[in-house]
């Protein structure tokens, strides 16, 4: 992964003093809370409805063992032991003090971390796929690319005060697991048929309270015009957005009020003077950060088939698990492994500070020191050998980080909901629990197969309800927790935004309304159908019968 | 007290006047001051052959929504562009700035004027201003170090900086 050199940890360690500054003179009474705010939400702190909230920066989810383990010290001495995950891979801890956010960041950056960009309406943390650099349907390692991005995006001066947050994804694979439809921009890392290296550039899709799915602008992007491309799309965008109303102000507006033909016109005149220019990456440039990237020592293959085809065999826990959690790899002999944060009765992405050191141990032992976040709020071990999963799946089972459950209804991804966040309408953590609690028979739980359940408290949509197979949004209505549901939605490169099936429910029917449509599904499918793929199939009006014919007097309009 | 603004680092008297026209007051018809003048863009376009007439140096004033563009034939002439910030989110003077260094060429002194603080300067000051007029109240002489937050950066902009990757540490081993 990538390791900072000096320039780097300059950058952070000003960054520290600078906002050390600003917090001083803001406790002191000689910055406004207006002033203030953008600088805090630029390192990360949101006030929330507890207290402030802090961001870390995970950059397109990838951490070291060392740098988890600092997590949990800042958990265990900053906040009350524990933190959260999120869609877009960082890390929130929610009960940090003011006073001592410059202290976080300057330990953050001890281990090469901070919270630069994680709120506030510039450029954000990329993202990218989980299983960068060893999917084997990976055309490019996307992640040289991101950290590319990353140093670019970091304190660009011209694009600090935009319309609105930015959010770039990029997958380098087949499938899409980085939801870089529903991103600002979109890149999808490719080789031409010449072997060349370039991009697909995607712009305005976005999520939130207009979901849109983004549009190419470009097919083919050679890759060392990636910045000064970015750089058209970003000044566009800083001169053009909407600032007159926040709900109209993120680019996939700008992009659907001109068309994305006149939109892409519009960067390609822009961009027409910044080609080939001083911002043009060079071949020594992607050398020297790829080479962050490269593979471990992998081992040469041994018994790792037959030692895991063992275990399967002798037990049937381990093997649902391997079912669920463990993925392919690229290198022979080694798989990928996901650590689910999704243990009913725990918010979902939440972990403690022992379990991060134990996860931290984990990667030490079974994957060269490194994981991953997930964009659904999971940890992954990249780089597991076969032979050690039945060891790598007992440590994870005893610390509660072994349900069988990737891809599955109980995996919840949810936002921190009404419990936590200032800005939600309804609580989401209550809901996803009572859901979980009502799926917990694993051999139903396996019988349904996968289905993807989001969970979002408002219409800033971070649970991402509107791809979910089935989603959920908190609404309210005169005061009140209403939830409204909707099916179809689907990530991915085939990503699909879900249709509301009807008037919203109160919390309490929520489990009940779910398996309705469980129901539904189970009645009508087809074999080897997913819930999605059904409810494409059949579209809204069996599932509306089963969950309104029976409940109407309860459905609130 | 006369006005100060910051210039190349240092804290200077203002010697400019600057001439925004009221609502209602037309462009072609507004009094033009004597001395240094920088004026909005509508009078520019109205008063532009008197304005290059006078001995005393011109200047015009940007709002975010003007286009650089429109004044880029004039910049020769021009011994200051004023860009306003009305609030300092709103962010598009950051692009203004860029476009009139980097498009057009522009070399006379480029200033932020309005809602403009010490934590926007270094910002500010990457994307091609030289000069700046803090928010009133303001106190330009604290405002200074703030210039001087960052020592290095990643990205090219409009100060002149190349990008890190076209500026090799010294003694860099990997860039030979």
């Amino acid at each position: 992964m990538y390791r900072y050199d000096a320039i780097d940890a300059t950058l952070v360690a000003e960054r520290v003093a600078q906002f050390r500054d600003q917090t001083r003179r803001h406790l002191a009474g000689e910055l406004s809370e207006d002033d203030f705010r953008p600088l805090r939400l630029q390192n990360g702190l949101y006030v929330q409805r507890h207290s402030p909230m802090l961001r870390v920066a995970i950059p397109y989810g990838q951490l070291s063992s060392a740098q988890l383990r600092k997590l949990a010290r800042i958990a265990r001495v900053y906040d009350r032991g524990y933190g959260h995950f999120t869609t877009r891979q960082n890390l929130q801890l929610n009960w940090p003090r003011l006073e001592q956010a410059p202290e976080i960041l300057a330990e953050l950056a001890e281990a090469g971390m901070h919270a630069i960009q994680t709120s506030g309406n510039c450029i954000r943390n990329v993202t990218t796929d989980h299983f960068a650099g060893i999917a084997p349907d990976e055309h490019v390692d996307p992640r040289a690319l991101a950290e590319i991005v990353r140093q670019w995006s970091t304190f660009h001066p011209e694009f600090a005060y935009l319309p609105r947050k930015f959010k770039i994804a990029l997958s380098g694979a087949e499938a899409d697991r980085a939801a870089t439809l529903v991103h600002d921009i979109g890149l999808h890392a490719r080789r031409n048929g010449a072997g060349e290296l370039g991009l697909r550039v995607i712009v305005g899709g976005g999520l939130g309270r207009t979901p849109v799915v983004g549009a190419v602008i470009r097919e083919f992007l050679p890759w060392r015009d990636l910045l000064t491309y970015l750089e058209a799309i970003l000044r566009v965008y800083n001169r053009h957005g909407r600032r007159d109303n926040a709900y109209k102000a993120r680019i996939k507006i700008l992009v659907k009020a001109l068309g994305p033909e006149a939109f892409r016109d519009q960067v390609e005149a822009e961009w027409a003077p910044l080609r080939g220019g001083e911002s043009t990456l060079t071949d020594e440039e992607l050398a020297r950060v790829s080479a962050h990237f490269a593979p471990p020592a992998y081992e040469p293959p041994g018994d790792d088939d037959r030692a895991l085809a063992c275990h399967l065999a002798a037990d049937r826990a381990f093997a649902r698990w391997v079912g669920r959690n463990v993925h392919p790899h690229r290198q022979p002999g080694y798989r990928a492994v996901t650590l689910s944060l999704k243990k009913t009765g725990v918010p979902p992405g939440d972990l403690t500070a022992e379990q991060m050191e134990l996860v931290a141990g984990l990667a030490e032992r079974f994957s060269f020191g490194e994981l991953r976040v997930s964009h659904e709020q999971n940890l992954i071990l990249a780089d597991v050998r076969g032979r050690d999963l039945h060891a790598l799946w007992q440590r994870a089972r005893a610390a509660g980080l072994a349900t069988p459950n990737v891809g599955l209804l109980t995996n919840v991804v949810c936002c921190p909901g009404g419990d936590f966040c200032a800005l939600a309408n309804a609580k989401s953590i209550p809901v996803a629990e009572a859901i979980q609690r009502r799926f917990e028979d694993l051999d139903y739980l396996h019988d349904i197969g996968e289905l993807d359940l989001n969970i979002s408290g408002c219409m800033n949509s971070c649970g991402h309800h509107h791809v979910g197979h089935i989603g959920i949004l908190g609404v309210d209505k005169n005061g009140a927790e209403w939830y409204q549901v909707s099916i179809g939605g689907e990530q991915g490169l085939d990503a699909t935004l879900g249709e509301v099936i009807g008037p919203s429910f109160a919390a309490a029917d929520m489990p009940g309304v779910i398996s309705r449509l469980v129901e539904t599904y189970l009645d009508l499918r087809h074999e080897d159908e997913r819930f999605v793929d059904t409810a494409h199939r059949v579209g809204l009006a069996p599932f509306k019968a089963r969950v309104y014919g029976e409940r109407r007097e309860v459905a609130h309009a | 007290m006369p006005r100060h603004v910051i210039r190349h680092g240092r804290v200077i008297g203002d010697i400019w006047q600057v001439l925004v026209p009221r609502p209602g007051e037309r462009p072609e018809a507004v009094a033009l001051p004597e001395g240094p003048l920088a004026v909005s863009l509508a009078v520019w376009k109205a008063r532009r052959e008197e304005l290059l007439a006078r001995a005393t140096p011109v200047g015009v004033r940007l709002e975010p929504g003007d286009d650089p563009a429109a004044i880029a034939a004039d910049l020769p002439r021009l011994a200051l562009v004023a860009v306003h910030f009305p609030r300092f989110a709103d962010g598009r003077g950051y692009s203004t700035a860029y476009l009139l260094r980097r498009r057009h060429g522009y070399r006379g002194e480029l200033r932020a004027v309005g809602d403009v603080t010490r934590d926007q300067l270094f910002y500010l000051q990457r994307s091609g201003f030289d000069a700046f007029q803090l928010r009133d109240g303001a106190d330009p002489h604290a405002a200074l170090p703030s210039l001087r937050d960052f020592s290095v950066a990643y990205q090219a902009a409009a100060d002149g900086r190349p990008p890190r990757f076209r500026s090799p540490l010294p003694g860099d081993p990997r860039h030979g």
